[in-house]
């Protein structure tokens, strides 16, 4: 049996108004950017620069007679690092015209930053309990961890060298101390450096 | 991500009515037909992606392109040949290695094109709310 067609179909759905449109354009080239913009957002060549800090520092520290001179040399270090990285980054966002704390920029500094807090607390307190030991093995777990939610909103690569760094950390916890400045020297240098280099090649700096 | 279209969809009625949410004085004249015809250029949805894309980089790969806009390299490709024939992006080709690579850059004409595309929208959604 034929199967009957009704002459009068439902009236088709209302198309948006034009101001819905508009919205739904913003809102796309938004996310595009934000999604386009993960690209941008780590400096690579800001962490090549962090990675030669890092293997001065580890040169300084070796030559240090105790292990809490090691620590000084390595905050030292670490205030130092921050500061050149944020440049970095500040430059690299001014020459692609990217707002700084837009988008996955200020995602991975809410990420990257409670873990990075964190580790300042717990050195204060491993300082004090004396257990300057732990503290390298700490820098590299905590620092991996920001690494790894600071770039879940960036390239794969970044996370990839968080979990790098969280090894390392695992390792320099359960190693001989006096292995701490050669792991903190092939992570904080090392690692720096070979996921720097990439990521400055392809993703724009 | 939406579906992007293909090269024909630049004949459906695009932005249309842009002209009307940009003011009558200047609309007849050449340099609004231009705008106009700019607008619609850039309002198809692969294209504005190319371009917001390439706003917020130096420069991108067709494979990072093809990659950001989920699509097919046939689609990018065409797409990508329309901004550089309006002078909107750059496109350089050279080789890394043995591997041919492509390269697209915004020019600044393809910058302020996605400026008054972006002050365009903007007027539109105001103009609403005035109402």
């Amino acid at each position: 049996m034929a199967s009957v067609t009704p002459l009068h179909r439902a009236p088709a759905p209302e198309p948006p108004a034009l101001h819905v449109r508009a919205m739904d354009n913003l809102a796309f080239i938004r996310d595009t950017m934000e999604a386009a913009g993960s690209f941008t957002a780590v400096s690579g060549w800001g962490m090549v620069a962090v990675g030669i800090i890092a293997a001065i520092a580890a040169a300084i520290a070796f030559a240090q007679h105790s292990a809490v001179g090691s620590i000084y040399v390595w905050v030292a270090a670490a205030a130092l690092a921050p500061c050149v990285m944020l440049w970095a980054i500040v430059r690299k966002a001014r020459r692609a015209h990217v707002p700084l704390l837009a988008g996955p920029g200020r995602k991975f500094i809410l990420s990257f930053s409670p873990p990075m807090l964190v580790g300042a607390l717990l050195t204060i307190v491993l300082y004090r309990a004396g257990v300057v030991d732990a503290i390298p093995g700490m820098w590299l777990l905590l620092y991996g961890t920001g690494v790894v939610t600071g770039g879940a909103f960036s390239v794969r690569v970044v996370p990839v060298m968080g979990i790098c760094f969280m090894l390392a950390g695992v390792i320099a916890l359960f190693t001989p101390s006096s292995w701490n400045d050669i792991i903190m020297a092939a992570a904080f240098g090392g690692l720096h450096i070979a996921f720097g280099i990439p990521i400055a090649r392809r993703h724009g700096g | 991500m939406a579906k992007h279209g293909t090269a024909r969809d630049d004949r459906r009625p695009s932005v249309g009515n842009l002209r009307t949410l940009r003011g009558k004085s200047d609309s007849g004249s050449p340099a609004s037909a231009r705008a106009d015809a700019l607008d619609r250029l850039i309002h198809e949805r692969l294209r504005l992606g190319i371009v917001s894309a390439l706003a917020v980089n130096d420069s991108l790969s067709f494979s990072d392109l093809k990659k950001l806009m989920k699509t097919t390299d046939g689609n990018l490709s065409v797409h990508a040949r329309k901004l550089e024939e309006a002078e909107y992006i750059t496109c350089t080709k050279s080789f890394e290695g043995r591997m041919p690579k492509t390269e697209y850059k915004l020019t600044a004409m393809g910058r302020r094109a996605l400026e008054r595309y972006l002050d365009h929208m903007e007027a539109l959604i105001r103009a609403t709310r005035e109402r």
